[in-house]
This record gives C-alpha cells, structure tokens and sequence, in this order.
C-alpha cells in the first residue's frame, strides 16, 4: 500500500513540475526544473521495481544532459539586452493557444480511452508478463550464470539488439562533432551562405 | 477506487505526454522545443516500466527465496533507450547552436522571418 | 576564472570516488544493478566535473580528444570483435557459449567485455559530446 502511496505522490509531483516547465519562460529555470524532473522520474523507477533504469536516468538526465543543456544555453543566450533578460523567452506571435490545445485534447482523450482495456497496473497475469519475460525469469541462471537479468537480457540474450543501441550513440556523437566540433568561424555572416562546408 | 489505482500511471503518462506535445507545438524557442520532446520521452519510459511493474514484485536480480520478479525486458529497451535519447538531445542541442550561429536567434517566428526575407 | 578553494579541495577529494565507483558499477553490473550504460555515463561525470572545477584546458590534458576519438572507436569494434570471434569459433553472431571451456564461463567472459565496450564507447561519446558544446564557447 505505501509503494502505491508514493507512487501517486511522485507521479503528481511529476505532473506539477510539467506544467510549471511549461509555463515558465525563464530556460535557464526551465533546464534546472527539467534536472529535478529527471530526479524524481528516477526515484519513481526505483519505487516501480527498475534499479537498473533509475541508476541511468540519475546519472544521464540530472547529470549530463543538463550540462549539456547549460553549455547550449551559455552558447545560445542573447547578449543584446540586459543581464536580467538573457535567458528569457519570447513570447511566441504568430501562434493562438487554441489549436494546439483541441489537437492536444482530442489525441489525450483517445489515448485515454484507450486505457480502459489495458491490464490493470501491476497485474501478473498481464500479456506483458506471460510471454517471452517468463522465459527470461526461469531460465536466466542455467542458460548464462548471471543473476542480474537486466545484465544478461541486454548483453547476452538481446545482445544484436544493444550493439546497435551502441553504434546509434557513437553516430550520435560523430554527428555532434562534425556540426560544432571545431573553433567557431570569425565570421558569423559568411556561415549561412556557405552551408555545411564550415566544418573546421 | 480499484479501478483509479489500475490506471492511474496510464492516465499520468498520457498527461505528461500531451504536456510535451504541447510544449512542442506551442512555444517558438528551440531550446524549450527540445524540452517537451525530452518530457514526451519520459513519459514513454513510464509507460514502458508501468507495464513491466508485478504487484508484490522484486527488482529483476535473482536472489534465494524470491520468486516473483519484475519483467527485466522493457527494463532493459528504457536502458537504452535513455542513453540513446541523451545522444539525440545533444545532437539536437548541436543542430540549435548552429541555427543561432547562423540566423543569430533561437525563436521560430525569427527564423521564418529571416527564410522569408532572403 | 577565480579559484575557489573549497571547491577545489572538496572535487579533488569526490573524483577518484566516482571514478572508482563507476569501475565498480562497471565489473559488478552482473550481480547487483549496473553496466556498461551506467559505468560509462558516471565514469564520464567524473571528468567533466574536472572540466567543471579547473578548466576545460586541463581536463583535454587528461583525455585528448584524439584520445576520445579512438575510445569511442574501440569500444564499438571491440563490442563487434567479440561476435566475430564467435563466428570463427562456429557458433552463431553473439553466440558466446563457446568462447569459454563450459556454456556458463562463456557467457560470463563474453558478457564481461561487451560491456567493457559499451562501457568505453558511452564514456567516451559522452565526453566528446561536452568537449564539443564546452570548447565551441572559446573563440
């Protein structure tokens, strides 16, 4: 009962930190709101049964990608106004609220009564825990000796399936240094005319 | 009340994705773009975990006198899954700080404004 | 930038600890939770929490990013060597019960340095990653 109890507490407080990330128009407060997002999405996986996940996202989502996040942000800000305004956001002209709002409204309420022939949260005998998971759960110590199943599904049973995960994230930082990983160009003009051919 | 606690993840997972959805579609900072698409992630994480939860489940490390576990599967798709998004995010964050060395701003309006005059 | 003191002193004193403990995240990760995902991503933290206190300067010393470069490089072909070395050794791609005298020593080397190479690739990724955002700042 308690896990449930805090289950509904941070989930809430997950809820309340979206909508404040939403509202503000401060970034450097919206990337330290998104830090504790990503802590309490941590502490919830711990409540939900996943260490395995909640050790990455502590480490990925409050670490790193706010670091990263900051150094865009320093890189980024407006240096024409004052202190106070560096890092605030514009206004947004052009867009009205509404039509965001009814094609977020109707996609929320079809996916919500989607939800009503989902198994119920927690249960054992939902199709997700009857298949290929029972198979994993039983046979995991004969079949390769490790006791973490997270360890052994990802490297062992799964492992094509990781060595693709890898080669997406080393792509990943190959492209990020073939866009900013040189010195800046001294010339911020002629950039745009000569597009991609900059890369120092 | 059974019934609220069955779905209350669901219902929550769906808020937080359509708060990103909307952060995405309304608001012309790339920055905070970037952002919401970074919650609607999230929120699919919850979705995945919420799905592998047993009820009265340990964590999926095998352990002498445990018998009912988690599902270690959707565990280790989310594992990934955040290391892959935290590379995408950077290569988003790259893609923006080009936009604002070349255009000289990060606000969409701006950007259409500046495309348009050309 | 002005030293500061505490900082110094206090980041000195916490860097080998998580660099420790993410080698222990690393090599432990088949018994308790952890892997090479989460070795990698800590192992990175460290480093950049160096960059963080005394400079960016400082910190390329410590790992160039010709280094990097290579790192990552290795970690992805090591993890890919590791399935060819299965399939010389006639068994399917990934396969890794034959890479040892029995199925379960097999498995357990062969899960050893896979995560040994996602391990490497994903601190390595990671750092580049900070060293491009944090060295485009200087002009």
């Amino acid at each position: 009962m308690i896990d449930i109890l805090i289950n509904v507490t941070l989930l809430a407080f997950l809820a309340i930190t979206s909508v404040a990330i939403l509202r503000m128009t401060n970034l450097f407060a919206i990337v330290m709101l998104y830090g504790i997002f990503s802590l309490l999405s941590a502490g919830l996986f711990v409540v939900m049964d996943a260490p395995d996940v909640a050790f990455t996202e502590a480490a990925v989502g409050a670490g790193i990608s706010t670091v990263l996040m900051l150094a865009t942000l320093a890189l980024t800000r407006s240096r024409k106004r004052g202190h106070e305004g560096d890092y605030e956001e514009k206004p947004s002209r052009a867009h009205r609220p509404w039509l965001p709002l009814a094609v977020v409204g109707i996609t929320g309420t079809a996916l919500v009564y989607g939800t009503w022939d989902i198994p119920g949260f927690g249960d054992p005998n939902a199709p997700a825990q009857t298949h290929v998971a029972r198979y994993y759960i039983e046979n995991t110590m004969s079949d390769t000796g490790v006791p973490n199943m997270v360890t052994a599904v990802l490297a062992s049973y799964r492992g094509f399936d990781t060595l693709g995960e890898v080669a997406v994230v080393f792509t990943a930082g190959v492209a990020v240094l073939l866009l900013i990983g040189g010195r800046r160009p001294k010339s911020g003009a002629k950039v745009k005319s000569e597009g991609g051919e900059d890369e120092a | 009340m059974d019934f609220f606690i069955d779905h209350y993840n669901y219902w929550v997972v769906i808020f937080l994705m359509m708060v990103g959805l909307y952060t995405v579609i309304s608001r012309g900072n790339l920055i905070k773009k970037i952002i919401g698409l970074n919650i609607f992630q999230v929120s699919v994480f919850f979705l995945y975990i919420s799905v592998g939860t047993v009820e009265g489940g340990a964590a999926p490390i095998l352990t002498d006198g445990i018998e009912l576990y988690s599902n270690p599967l959707p565990h280790v798709l989310i594992l990934t899954a955040i290391v892959v998004g935290v590379a995408m995010t950077a290569l988003a964050l790259a893609l923006v700080v080009r936009i604002k060395e070349s255009y000289g701003t990060i606000e969409e309006d701006e950007i259409h404004e500046l495309d348009h005059s050309l | 930038m002005k030293p500061n003191l505490i900082l110094h002193v206090v980041s000195k004193f916490l860097i080998p600890l998580i660099i420790v403990f993410a080698l222990y995240v690393q090599f432990h990760g088949d018994f308790g939770p952890g892997g090479g995902f989460q070795a990698g991503v800590i192992f990175s933290a460290a480093i950049i929490l160096y960059a963080l206190v005394f400079g960016l300067d400082a910190a390329e010393k410590i790992i160039p990013s010709h280094v990097l470069r290579i790192l990552a490089s290795f970690g992805l072909l090591l993890y890919a060597g590791v399935g060819v070395v299965t399939l010389l050794l006639g068994a399917n791609y990934l396969d890794y019960s034959v890479l040892g005298s029995t199925q379960i020593a097999g498995q357990h080397l062969g899960i050893l340095l896979v995560e040994l190479g996602v391990g490497i690739t994903v601190a390595a990724v990671m750092l580049i990653l900070y060293f491009a955002f944090a060295g485009r700042g200087r002009t």
